[in-house]
């Protein structure tokens, strides 16, 4: 017994759990600081909460190539992970940019909100790093319920608080089908580990047809595809992504997602990579039916920011078209479309963020009439981010795009890709749309109340550098993302 | 000059990012800088015109060779640059109508000066950047990049239409080309498999590669289709009347001249020579699109009540020329074909600019509303007679030389009959203009809108003179033109009738890529598989 316990302190290794470990004392610090700060005062918690991202960001940069591991294989602070909490910590850090000022407009000044990003934020990082479907699980958890609260912050809205209900009832589900997908997985192979996984399914092929163990990959495909919002598991995204703050949509639609894919893409290529022509053919499917149902949907919106929300379905799906094609270019092209969407999607968020009225009642296409004549230049950002999710080039996501669909026709998925570059085709259609408004409509109002607080336009400038330095220059990200493969 | 042609490209964005400094209150200000700017440009690719190497080369020239992309066994991109006989004129045209269209704008454009001169300027880069990559990846930045300043020029400063005809120019040319897209990552894969492909998405390796027959059939279809869009063929023009009608003038200037070559031009360069084989199976489909696009463009322009539109229909007509001209697959079909690509440039450039002159003075362009213009307005008279002349082709203009260079290619080839039915284009093409011409100068001027019309100002008349003398140059003593275009016009077609007769010979699946031709190393191009 002795011995056990003397083996689990070796396996203890604080230097593989570093980043998350860093980013939660300072949220819990951020919440004991809460407790003693007069209400209504919440921008000390922002800049606190930015230096919590900052020096966590240094902490997971110090980890580059010098991979970390500890708890029986159960965490893995690989260049993966690292990769992933750069991305995890890009989204948070314009999350908060852009929140201060608006949640102020919106008469919420509360400094828990920043404590509860931080606690998203750790908790994908765990995601991410964990090679052990508890330690995913977990991380899942501590991710979900930070955004639960997070989705229907503004308690007294009634759309916000559909949101978080919404998002907790259906999310709380598909955890139930996660849990059971791990649990059939388990009953199958016998570990939870995925490393040890991936050697019983390989030396063992009788268990891949094993319907105990198809139904175990569907059950658990169905969870993160739940998280991910892929079609037909998408229903919460429109509702939860229009109700919640406008901010933690941005939040929801890159960090969390990314998170997602960061655990699933682990569990399929290294647990359950003997299975990969069923997850393929399962995901084929699937990825075609998230851009299908995306963009499609997506055109008949009027408002803005529920447009941004199909939209992020149709780009989920685009990720998925990595994962199918499953192949080094595939995968690193995911990684790379990650960290582009987070800087496209976040930098038209947060001009969002700027245009809202309070209520945001004005955020419909007539909304933005005549508004790059008003606001030349926010509206120039605006059109590069548009650019940039429509995948026109010079432009992250081109690039990023490019990779994906790369390594679907490498892989032989060439229908894929074409179905794949059809969406983005009609993808242009609704992007267009809103630059039509921008600058083919005469100006119907002066937009007066926009105050172009400098945390917000930061964070716009530095989507804007991403997007374009993304796309211009591709090459050092990408390789980046090569070597973060496992 | 060193880096003749990345300075060339570059210089206008250079300009663009100096422009976006400048006060947009002085209008006057904005619209010289970018007149100077297009202008040094123009004097920048001077040089190109004038080299005499072109008249005994084939090969790449200027050629610039960086790395641009390069992720270990993912892909290699390169910033690859070069011009030969081909894509000459081409730059040429584009660095020449530039100032022009600059210089048509003065009191056309009144609102958001300075974004407009920014969309112009980004333009040429975007033009001129597609006309030199031989990179495949790069001509693809470059050829979506031109998508964005046109729709805003149209979307923007257009007519009533305007939206319309902007979503509807941006869907088709896009939906085209990313057809394209996967296309080119799968000749990519298909090069490096076979181990042809060392050095990026580098199209004179790509020439090499032998693709077999029913696989060159789906890449040709995909670029062709692409192409197609642009060019525009029958019946996927139905973009270019909405978007030439809707566009400023400048737009459709840029439009007509410039950016309609590019689909014939991704012809040439790149869905003929890349699939040489699956052009055979196609020659007689497109050819008969080409001669169905020569025939029902002229009779719907012939129908136009709007000038614009009727010149707008004249050029899918035109087009359809340039295009039989280059499915002949014989010299004096594909050197009439560039030079019809150069002569539309310079005629339906000027026709554009002819109609905004038109329009700036009444504000319509309904034919009806015009006659006996001719006595009001001699000197515009005149010019206006000699583009028409210049458009229907009659002989000692431009026209003429393009048209018959192009039939007669398409009549010594397979293609007998079909340039026997595209010669009555060249009657139609007779008919609606001139009667155009002559309802709208000829006759008693009867409006009394039309009573106090003023003639060509000095600026109007400076514009159109560098067009008049080309119009005559070419018509008179096309050899300029053609002593540079012909070497590199004759390696590309014995290169593609080479690898046609080696699929004939050798079954379609049996790696035909080890017959290269020889000549197919451009002595010009940079070492192969130098990392």
């Amino acid at each position: 017994m002795e011995n056990l316990v003397q083996i689990a302190i070796q396996n203890v290794n604080i230097d593989a759990i570093l980043p998350s470990l860093v980013l939660c004392s300072f949220g819990m610090v951020l919440l004991l600081m809460n407790a003693f700060m007069p209400r209504g005062k919440s921008t000390p918690a922002a800049w606190f909460s930015l230096v919590a991202i900052i020096v966590t960001g240094i902490v997971s940069l110090a980890a580059w190539n010098k991979p970390e591991f500890g708890f029986f294989g159960g965490v893995a602070l690989d260049n993966y992970a690292t990769f992933f909490n750069i991305i995890f910590l890009v989204a948070a850090g314009l999350t908060i940019l852009m929140s201060d000022d608006y949640l102020k407009r919106e008469g919420y000044p509360v400094g828990e909100f920043y404590t509860l990003i931080l606690f998203a934020t750790a908790g994908s990082m765990v995601m991410a790093s964990g090679t052990n479907l508890m330690m995913i699980f977990l991380g899942l958890e501590i991710l979900s319920v930070s955004l639960y609260v997070l989705a229907g912050f503004f308690r007294n809205q009634t759309k916000s608080n559909e949101a978080g209900l919404k998002y907790f009832l259906l999310g709380a589900f598909s955890t139930g089908f996660l849990l059971y997908g791990i649990a059939l997985l388990y009953g199958v192979t016998g570990t939870f580990d995925l490393a040890r996984m991936g050697e019983f399914v390989s030396a063992n092929p009788e268990a891949i047809s094993n319907p105990m163990a198809v139904a175990g990959l569907m059950l658990l495909s169905t969870g993160f595809l739940f998280k991910i919002a892929a079609a037909p598991f998408h229903m919460w995204t429109p509702d939860t992504y229009q109700g919640a703050p406008t901010p933690i949509t941005a939040f929801m639609s890159a960090g969390p997602k990314a998170a997602a894919f960061a655990g699933f893409i682990r569990i399929l290529i290294l647990g359950l990579g003997s299975m990969k022509a069923e997850w393929t053919s399962l995901l084929w499917i699937i990825a075609v039916l998230t851009m299908i149902v995306g963009n499609v949907i997506a055109i008949y919106q009027t408002d803005i920011k529920r447009t941004l929300a199909y939209s992020s379905i149709a780009h989920a799906g685009y990720a998925l078209v990595g994962i199918v094609a499953a192949n080094e270019i595939g995968v690193s092209g995911i990684l790379f479309y990650m960290l582009a969407y987070t800087f496209m999607n976040l930098g038209a968020f947060a001009v969002l963020v700027l245009v809202g009225k309070k209520g945001e009642e004005n955020l419909t296409l007539d909304g933005f009439a005549g508004f790059g004549y008003k606001r030349p230049w926010l509206a120039i950002a605006m059109v590069i981010f548009l650019f940039s999710l429509m995948g026109i080039p010079p432009t992250a996501g081109f690039a990023g795009k490019f990779y994906i669909f790369a390594g679907a026709v490498k892989a032989g998925y060439i229908w894929l890709a074409v179905i794949g570059v059809l969406n983005s085709a009609v993808s242009l259609y609704y992007y267009l749309r809103i630059m039509v408004a921008m600058y083919f409509k005469a100006p119907t109002e002066e937009f007066e109340w926009i105050k172009m607080s400098a945390p917000v336009v930061a964070s716009i400038v530095i989507a804007v550098v991403g997007v374009l330095y993304m796309g211009i220059l591709p090459g050092g990200v990408i390789s980046l993302a090569k070597n973060a493969l496992f | 000059m060193q880096n003749l042609l990345s300075w060339m490209t570059f210089f206008p964005l250079v300009g663009l990012a100096i422009l976006l400094f400048m006060p947009g209150a002085k209008e006057n200000a904005l619209k010289v800088w970018t007149l100077v700017v297009t202008i040094i440009t123009f004097m920048i690719s001077l040089p190109l015109a004038f080299d005499d190497v072109f008249k005994t080369s084939a090969a790449m020239h200027y050629t610039e060779f960086s790395k641009w992309i390069s992720i270990g066994d993912f892909f290699q991109m390169n910033y690859s640059v070069g011009v030969d006989g081909i894509s000459l004129w081409l730059v040429m045209l584009t660095t020449f109508i530039m100032p022009i269209a600059v210089l048509s704008t003065w009191n056309a454009v009144d609102k958001n000066v300075k974004g407009f001169m920014a969309m112009l300027l980004l333009l040429e880069t975007a033009m001129l950047g597609a006309f030199i990559s031989i990179d495949l990846f790069l001509f693809y930045i470059f050829w979506e990049l031109m998508l964005i300043p046109m729709y805003f020029l149209i979307g923007i400063w257009g007519g009533k239409n305007r939206i319309y005809a902007a979503v509807k120019f941006f869907l088709y040319t896009a939906v085209g080309s990313l057809l394209m897209l996967v296309a080119i990552i799968y000749v990519y894969y298909y090069g490096v498999k076979t181990g042809v492909a060392t050095d990026g998405f580098s199209i004179v390796e790509f020439y090499k590669l032998g693709i077999p027959g029913n696989l060159q059939t789906w890449l040709f279809l995909a670029f062709a289709f692409s192409f197609a869009i642009k060019v525009p063929m029958f019946p996927l023009h139905t973009w270019l009347p909405d978007a030439h009608t809707e566009a400023p003038t400048a737009g459709s200037v840029i439009l007509a001249a410039v950016l309609l070559k590019m689909g014939t031009y991704g012809y040439v360069r790149f869905a003929i020579p890349l699939f040489p084989e699956a052009l055979q199976t196609f020659t007689p489909l497109l050819a008969t699109l080409a001669v169905i696009g020569i025939i029902y463009g002229a009779l719907v322009a012939m129908m136009q009540d709007d000038v614009k539109k009727l010149v707008a229909y004249s050029s899918v007509s035109h087009l359809g020329f340039v295009m039989l001209g280059v499915f002949a697959m014989n010299l004096q079909g594909m050197a009439g074909g560039m030079l019809q690509m150069i002569n539309h440039g310079i005629s339906t450039g000027a026709l554009f600019l002819i109609v905004g002159f038109l329009y700036e003075r009444r504000h319509t362009r309904e034919i009806n509303e015009f006659g006996g213009l001719a006595k009001k307005m001699p000197i515009f008279a005149t010019i206006f007679m000699i583009m028409t002349f210049s458009s229907i082709g009659l002989p000692g203009t431009n026209g003429f030389v393009g048209e018959f260079l192009t039939i007669l290619g398409a009549f010594e080839s397979e293609l007998r009959w079909y340039a026997v039915f595209a010669t009555t284009g060249v009657i139609f093409a007779a008919v609606y203009m001139l009667w155009m011409y002559q309802r709208v100068m000829f006759g008693e001027c009867n409006n009394p809108k039309n009573a106090d019309l003023k003639d060509l100002s000095a600026r109007e008349i400076t514009l159109m003179v560098p067009l008049l003398v080309f119009v005559f140059w070419i018509g008179i003593y096309p050899n300029t033109f053609f002593d540079k275009m012909n070497p590199a016009l004759e390696n590309l077609i014995k290169q593609v009738k080479s690898q046609q007769q080696v699929a004939m010979v050798v079954p379609a699946n049996t790696g035909a890529h080890s017959l290269g031709n020889p000549r197919l190393t451009h002595p010009g191009m940079p070492p192969q598989g130098h990392q």
